[in-house]
């Protein structure tokens, strides 16, 4: 009986709970509903949630552990020559066992028989019956794939039988219990709020798993390599070992990758600041309503476009046309028609980026500008200033806070940003100055380093989660900052 | 300072424009200035947007045209089974010779020598390599077509499909050029006698992956896109609505709780590919999910949508005005009745508008799925969202990455078909918003 089918009959246990409960209630207030503390539907929920909460955690508890302990029984059960010979000959022994199980499951009582007097051989029988067997097998496997299946089977039959006698059982215990007075309704109530608690804490939660599965994949990276090395390493070479070459371990230094980013992420601003913060601007202090209901919702497509559209955009149309343009000034200048800038450069993706970016800068910083108080402006118009001295001189210092605030959010998002980078900026991680070259960042890095089928312990694949944490804390810290300033300007004028 | 001594003065001048002059033309220039500034800003704005929308509809609109040559293909039992043994063994109609057939079609509708290989060859890589395998599920669908000839409409091969669309530019030099003179010559020929055509390519909303431009369709990655849409829609909300009625109505304020707020902001602005990267270490390394499923895609893409609707759901729950909590609570109604019964389904609309926008968001999302191995090369529809699949943005990804032009006008048909999905869920979130939304 599968676990599945054993969670439907709970439910269905549960279900029976709810109309038995209801009906019970009713019956017990005689026809005057108003004597019960709670209504009948409360008294049949209170027994559903008796017959299905208990159950459905031992369930969960059961088929989790149950695989490990009977994989360590089987393991023990091993014979001594295999067990002394280390963790992971008996790790893989055990494989090997679990798939002979699961080919014996397969066989029928002639062709078991005859494996067990020895007469015909383990894997060709398992092999007639699809189930390849890697290396020979040996004679104890099929002994312990017995034990193995005979403990699962039990496991699986006694799981089946204690699950649903705890379901009855916490049915029983609830339609028992129902009487008029009893509070069926605060006793779900409870469980409903230990649910909803349940359910917010999954937030905290992500942040831990977050944190946890990075650090300690990134720690078993830093035990191959040193962290000196990877901070302030300034090559970036995580090259293969080849078999049977010199283990040569290949350079992991974050700076290339670093600077980089921080390069991509700076074109980026510098493009969507201006235009963001003066289309802000634009559309707070002078746009007519008529012309903002249409900017406003306009501009912000942009921001509802996915990123593999701005990557697609950069790659097709973006990079060849800096490329071919840069060729023809070029050829203006110097009457060379030889390219200047890369199709994939610093500058492709910065601007691509930059443009992404656009609607995140103009809708934070148009919320901020309108929150300056009306009064303010006002004061500014009455002495006699234009409307631009009042938005320079008055407006956006009292916004600025909240703009800077605004504009760190904006720098993180840039960061983080991956499409945009993969497909325009390039795969080769080197530290230059040159906007027109192509460079790497460190998202790019962990998709490249993650895709493709790379055994998972080595250095190579464990290093994307030291960048990942790297960025994370950088984007984390630009957050915090930021978020902590929009708050702290927002209650100044509250 | 002398207009003020001067104003004060009993004789009393009145000051001349001259005199008065506070530089008030140059403030106004500057004000004008400014102003044209904010309106290049706005227009620059909007100018990308239409170069973006521009480049992906121009290059993408043709990918919704096919063109197919129509054969009329002689299923001659002598080439598909010339032993007869189909009815002994079913198999040998998987592995029979079908690009025979195609050629031998072929070479008849053009009326080249059937002796001169180097011609035939070269015609029959007019036909998508994919003929094989639509000549094969014909005959496997129904065997009693063997001995007959039926016209079949048959896939042309990407480079054929785009000169024919106008997308080769024929003044190039022959060398330089993925289409040959003389192919050019027979697709006039085709062209002439009717049997090359352009039609509405259906292929493209049902194939899978393929490395040939012309059988690559987004088929299995809108349905693995699908899976996970449904995997998030399932567990996001719940877990979102409750999540914010607690912190909303019942949380008491303390460190923990304000610590989860300051949690749940922060987790909305980290970057999607750390999703990945803790998709890949916990739910496939740790928990021993499959690699490339939909299942884990959708988990991760859970955990990346919850603070969107958590965020959504409590704005929405604080529109609600206290009124209508202290009315039901006079009623009676427990604290779980009054929000359960009244407050939670007058913020419904805003709850599924900002649900929808976290599914559009979502939809988009590229960088944590290549990380849990959805960059797979997927063929047939997943059963269930175990099998490995992959997912729509995925698909325009590993395309962009493709050389050949043919996928350049996929990629971009690809991206419309993304978009209207989202432009789709988007109005439905404004609509949504629209009708049902109250001001109180």
């Amino acid at each position: 009986m599968n676990t599945s089918l054993i969670l439907l009959l709970i439910l269905i246990v549960g279900f029976a709970a709810y109309l038995a409960g209801r009906s019970r209630a009713i019956a017990t207030s005689n026809g005057k509903l108003s004597v019960l503390h709670s209504l009948p539907g409360y008294h049949g929920t209170y027994a559903a949630i008796c017959a299905i909460i208990p159950a459905t955690i031992v369930l969960a508890v059961w088929a989790i552990a149950a695989p490990a302990y009977i994989d360590s029984a089987v393991r023990n059960a091993l014979p001594q020559t295999v067990l002394s010979q280390g963790a992971a000959t008996s790790e893989l022994a055990l494989g090997q066992v679990k798939s002979v199980a699961n080919g014996l499951n397969l066989l029928d009582d002639a062709e078991l028989a005859a494996l067990n007097n020895g007469s015909a051989n383990l894997r060709d029988v398992l092999a007639a019956k699809g189930v390849p067997l890697a290396g020979e097998g040996e004679a104890y496997m099929v002994k312990s794939a017995a034990q193995f299946n005979q403990m699962t089977a039990t496991s699986r039959v006694l799981m089946a039988v204690v699950v649903l006698l705890i379901s009855a059982a916490g049915a029983v215990f609830a339609l028992r219990g129902i009487s008029a007075p009893f509070r069926a309704r605060n006793q779900v109530e409870r469980v409903m709020l230990w649910t909803l608690m349940l359910a917010s804490s999954i937030a905290i939660l992500t942040t831990i798993g977050i944190v946890g599965s990075m650090l300690s994949e990134a720690i078993r990276f830093f035990n191959s390599v040193s962290p000196a090395s990877f901070f302030f390493g300034t090559v970036w070479d995580p090259r293969f070992a080849a078999a049977g070459s010199e283990a040569t371990q290949g350079q992991f230094g974050l700076l290339p990758l670093l600077a980089g980013t921080l390069y991509i992420a700076f074109v980026a601003m510098l493009f969507a600041v201006p235009i963001g913060l003066f289309a802000a601007i634009y559309m707070s202090e002078y746009a007519r309503p008529g012309v903002r209901s249409i900017a406003k919702p306009l501009l912000e497509i942009l921001a509802g476009i996915p990123t593999i559209v701005y990557g697609f955009f950069a790659l097709v149309t973006v990079g060849p046309f800096l490329r071919d343009i840069s060729a023809q000034l070029n050829g203006l200048v110097t009457g060379n028609y030889v390219s200047f800038i890369q199709a994939q450069s610093v500058l492709t993706a910065g601007i691509v980026m930059g443009i992404m970016l656009i609607p995140f800068v103009s809708s934070l910083s148009d919320d901020i500008i309108t929150q300056v108080p009306r009064a303010l402006r006002d004061g500014s118009l009455g002495l006699g200033a234009t409307r631009s001295e009042t938005i320079k001189k008055v407006v956006l210092p009292a916004a600025l806070p909240g703009i800077v605030g605004a504009l760190l959010l904006t720098a993180s998002r840039a960061v983080g940003e991956t499409m945009i980078v993969v497909l325009a900026a390039g795969v080769a991680a080197r530290m230059q100055l040159n906007p027109f070259e192509a460079m790497t960042t460190v998202t790019v890095k962990i998709v490249n380093q993650l895709t493709g089928d790379l055994e998972f312990n080595s250095p190579q694949t464990l290093v994307a989660f030291a960048l990942g944490i790297t960025l994370f804390c950088i984007t984390l810290c630009l957050n915090i900052y930021a978020l902590y300033i929009v708050r702290k300007y927002r209650e100044q004028y509250e | 300072m002398t207009e003020i001594v001067s104003s004060s003065s009993p004789a009393f001048v009145r000051p001349t424009a001259a005199r008065r002059d506070i530089g008030i033309k140059r403030r106004y220039a500057a004000e004008r200035r400014f102003r044209a500034y904010g309106m290049a800003a706005i227009v620059i704005g909007l100018f990308f947007l239409f170069v973006l929308l521009w480049t992906v509809i121009s290059n993408g609109y043709t990918a919704f045209q096919q063109t197919t040559i129509t054969l009329p293909i002689e299923f001659a039992e002598k080439v598909i089974d010339p032993k007869n043994e189909r009815a002994a063994n079913p198999s040998k109609l998987m592995t029979a010779n079908y690009p025979l057939l195609v050629r031998d079609a072929l070479v008849k509708a053009l009326g080249i020598d059937p002796k001169n290989r180097a011609e035939v060859k070269k015609a029959t890589e007019m036909v998508s390599a994919s003929a094989r395998m639509q000549l094969r599920d014909i005959v496997i669908a129904n065997p009693s077509v063997i001995g007959t000839t039926v016209n079949v409409s048959l896939l042309a091969e990407g480079n054929i499909d785009s000169a024919n669309k106008g997308q080769i530019d024929l003044a190039v030099e022959e060398s330089k050029r993925k289409v040959s003179d003389q192919k050019i010559g027979w697709m006039k020929t085709l062209t002439d006698s009717g049997a090359m055509t352009k039609e509405f390519n259906t292929g493209i909303f049902t194939f899978g992956a393929s490395s040939r431009p012309e059988a690559a369709g987004i088929g299995v990655a809108a349905l693995g896109s699908l899976y996970m849409m449904l995997i998030v829609l399932a567990l996001a909300l719940p877990i979102g609505v409750a999540a914010s009625i607690y912190l909303e109505e019942f949380a008491p304020k303390n460190r923990l709780t304000d610590l989860i707020e300051v949690n749940i902001n922060n987790l909305a602005a980290v970057p999607s590919i750390v999703y990945g990267l803790l998709g890949l270490s916990i739910f496939i390394n740790f928990a021993g999910m499959p690699r490339s499923a939909a299942l884990v895609g959708g988990l991760v893409l859970t955990l990346m949508t919850l603070p969107t609707i958590i965020i959504a759901t409590r704005a929405a729950l604080k529109a609600v005005p206290p009124s209508i909590r202290s009315a039901a609570l006079g009623l009676g109604a427990s604290k779980m009745q009054t929000i359960f019964h009244h407050v939670l389904p007058l913020a419904m609309p805003g709850v599924l508008t900002g649900t929808i926008i976290g599914l559009a968001h979502a939809l988009g999302e590229t960088a944590p799925l290549l990380l849990i191995g959805m960059v797979a090369f997927v063929v047939d529809y997943p059963g269930s969202p175990m099998e490995p699949s992959t997912a729509l943005p995925v698909q325009i990804y590993m395309w962009a990455n493709e050389a050949e032009r043919a996928f350049v006008e996929r990629t971009s048909g690809a991206i419309i078909i993304l978009l209207i999905f989202l432009v789709v869920m988007n109005l439905g979130a404004i609509l949504l918003r629209r009708r049902f939304e109250r001001r109180w």
